[in-house]
């Protein structure tokens, strides 16, 4: 796991290495043992390196045998022993050990095609030098992260943002239009990122530039054409634990020793008994625990570390800490946030990176495979009471969502009625996601009336609209949210300001058996009962998970993953002291000067805070998304990053 | 009806649950249709009437027929202060 950049010169001119050094400067934190630049003709190449597979061969950037390629790579390829065997076979020969060689022979034999033979998470560009043309690649969930800007004479690349921003004509002026898509959908619409200038290339997707132009290509996406049912129901979950019990052996394959996540949750507690499984020996498992009782789980942590026996570490979490780390969070994730989830995941991998851990296995993408979240639910409930709107008893199941939520369990019946009627019917495009999505946008009356005139004629559903896949309005409703959420929340905001992003920020490299891609199609193939049966989640995995897990883990119900919200900011820790940032950024004159937000809303928004009166789910929204907006502006202004 | 509990009312919504950004916020404007009360914001507006104006809520009365507009809300809280004052009267 590495951070990559890179620099073509459009014009044909000969490339320098001294930007592309800075900018692999700026990523050291993804790959602090070594750095490695390559300038050949119009193209410069570099590398931070975090050292798994072949410790000793795998430097780069990497080349092939006559020179004519060259590589950088971030990521791993975890079918790479496979591939080199058939490579092999077919005549190619090997300098290293390393996955990344692997890539470059693959590419010599199918071109831009060689992706779809890749099983892994991956963001690589090779540089063809005989064709003068550079081919980019991202994996097809997302989890490693791709940006990119083109400046008047020049593609620029990298694994961040920060490392973009090196470059002097890069601006770090805000996108409007992916401001209003995170406040509304939590995560940027791909390509767009939160700096008007900056792209990213989408999961699933490659960008190749040369003599012609460029062109981004979609060589695969999430579908969810449901197989007529074939199997029973113990084949599917014999099928689904052999898919995951492969995924999980070949997310092993390091030169570096492997740890896992504990959530104390269904998901992370697979992952870490298959790793036992297959490997039963010593194993470190890392979790985070919470001062707060309403967010702990170390428990259920603790069930599933004596059931496995794994050497256990926890880091406790306080409020205070997460006040503290939030300014380094938002550098690192590089895009405004609605929730303070990802700051106990910053100090959980820097738990991991002082542990001499450097590789992590963990649950994420289950929920988005198997119907884990409460939205599935949610809109189950929906669905089944619009079929019958008169009905008194359906909306009484209302009162199964969120039990982890006191404030909605207290709600009258009416009002919880009234607020998941919300949206148009089930056949609606967003009939899932309406409720969600429309509590959010009223995060944007924060909005100065500049940028709210700015935006007047943006319509933020129609621009998602016009991006769904043909045929998107004929899926079933659990299909339609299942990709909403594989598509848009996923890469958008789990695997990178929750994922990625955090865990680079201290050279940890997360991997993700439930999003294996055979996986991630099995799933899809799937009819929704398997998945979401009746109101249990996850049903299949549940089966097919059987006997692995503590029966306490097995049966508890599902608690996302949260972490305390506004209050963090405003409450003394427990040394007396309030983070001194966050009274400088709301401060009316700030936030009058930065231009995003009206200080005066912004104004009642922290003294509704500070009076301890920020308690529903939309006020910790608007204050951590306007808290992390304003401090993304300073570190981006102030630092040069 | 009684406009000082009107704007009352009004300035609580506009301030508690929309930033202070309620310009455009009409008298009869549903709560609940327009988002501006999210799941637990009635629990909020209830705390308030209860002690801005003395009145008692009590169960029966969390229907949007007596909280989801400012007019609604406005006659809610007379009615329940006449009510009250008839008691101790």
């Amino acid at each position: 796991m590495c951070g990559i950049a890179g620099i073509l010169n459009l014009d044909g001119a000969p490339a320098t290495g001294d930007l592309t050094g800075r900018m692999v400067s700026a990523l050291k934190h993804r790959g602090p043992d070594a750095r490695g630049l390559h300038v050949d003709g119009a193209c410069a190449l570099g590398h931070a390196r975090l050292s798994i597979i072949d410790v000793a061969g795998g430097h780069q950037p990497m080349t092939n045998e006559d020179k004519s390629l060259w590589i950088t790579f971030n990521g791993e390829i975890f079918n790479y022993l496979e591939l080199r065997a058939e490579l092999e076979a077919r005549g190619h020969r090997f300098a290293t050990q390393s996955d990344t060689e692997v890539i470059l022979h693959l590419y010599e034999e199918k071109g831009d095609e060689c992706v779809h033979d890749l099983n892994g998470q991956w963001a690589f560009a090779i540089w063809d030098a005989r064709r003068r043309r550079l081919f980019l690649s991202r994996d097809r969930i997302g989890v490693r992260p791709l940006f990119y800007t083109f400046t008047s004479k020049e593609l620029v690349f990298a694994s961040e943002i920060k490392a973009l921003c090196e470059h002097p004509a890069v601006s770090r002026r805000i996108d409007l239009k992916a401001l209003d898509q995170i406040f509304t959908f939590w995560a940027p619409l791909a390509p767009h990122t939160i700096f008007e200038q900056v792209k990213e290339v989408p999961p699933g997707h490659s960008l190749c530039v040369d003599d012609s132009g460029h062109r981004v290509r979609e060589y695969w996406s999430p579908s969810y054409e449901v197989a007529s049912p074939t199997l029973s129901e113990d084949r599917c979950a014999e099928e689904l634990l052999a898919l995951l019990t492969d995924a999980t052996r070949i997310r092993l394959r390091s030169d570096v020793p492997v740890g896992a996540y504990l959530s104390g949750g269904l998901d992370s507690s697979v992952t870490t008994a298959l790793i036992k499984k297959i490997a039963d020996g010593r194993l470190r498992t890392f979790s985070v625990a919470f001062e707060s009782p309403e967010f702990d789980e170390s428990t259920y942590q603790n069930d599933v570390v004596t059931h496995l026996r794994t050497e256990h570490t926890q880091i406790t979490c306080t409020n205070g800490d997460i006040a503290q780390v939030f300014p380094d969070v938002i550098k690192h994730t590089e895009r405004p946030v609605v929730r303070t989830a990802p700051a106990p995941l910053f100090l959980l991998s820097r738990l991991v990176h002082e542990s001499g851990y450097k590789v992590v296995l963990t649950g994420e993408g289950a929920d988005e495979m198997f119907g884990g979240y409460d939205i599935f639910k949610e809109a189950k409930i929906r669905a089944f009471w619009a079929a019958q709107p008169q009905s008194v008893k359906r909306p009484q199941l209302l009162k199964r969502l969120y039990p982890y939520l006191r404030n909605v369990q207290s709600q009258p019946d009416a009002y919880l009625q009234g607020f998941f009627r919300i949206g148009a019917g089930v056949s609606s495009c967003f009939f899932s996601h309406a409720p969600r999505w429309q509590m959010t946008s009223r995060l944007k009356l924060l909005f100065s009336s500049d940028v709210q005139g700015e935006l007047a004629g943006y319509d933020v559903y129609e621009d998602l609209k016009s991006r769904l896949p043909q045929g998107f309005e004929q899926w079933d409703w659990f299909s339609r949210a299942q990709y909403l959420e594989t598509s848009i929340l996923l890469p958008g905001y789990i695997l990178s300001s929750q994922g990625d992003r955090v865990a680079m920020a201290h050279a940890v490299e997360g991997r993700f058996p439930f999003l294996d891609h055979r996986v991630v199609r099995f799933a899809a193939s799937l009819p929704a009962p398997l998945k979401l049966k009746v109101l249990n989640e996850k049903y299949l995995l549940k089966r097919a998970a059987a006997g692995l897990i503590p029966a306490s883990v097995a049966r508890r119900s599902k608690q996302p993953y949260r972490a305390p919200e506004a209050s963090c900011f405003v409450t003394p820790d427990r040394r007396g002291r309030l983070p001194d940032y966050v009274e400088a950024l709301l401060a009316p004159d700030r936030v009058a000067q930065d231009g995003i937000f009206n200080p005066m809303a912004i104004g009642q928004l922290l003294a509704k805070t500070r009076a301890g009166r920020t308690v529903g789910m939309r006020d910790n929204m608007a204050f951590v998304a306007a808290l992390s907006t304003q401090l993304l502006i300073d570190r981006f202004k102030q630092t040069g990053a | 009806m009684d406009f000082s509990v009107n704007d009352d009312v009004r300035a609580f919504v506009i301030q508690n649950f929309m930033f202070g950004q309620g310009a455009q916020l009409t008298d009869d404007e549903s709560f609940l249709e327009a988002g501006i009360i999210d799941s637990t914001g009635v629990l909020e507006l209830v705390g308030f009437l209860e002690t801005k104006f003395g009145i008692v809520v009590a169960d029966d009365d969390l229907v949007p027929a007596n909280l989801d507009s400012v007019v609604r809300v406005a006659r809610f809280v007379e009615r329940k202060m006449k009510e009250r004052s008839r008691i101790a009267g």
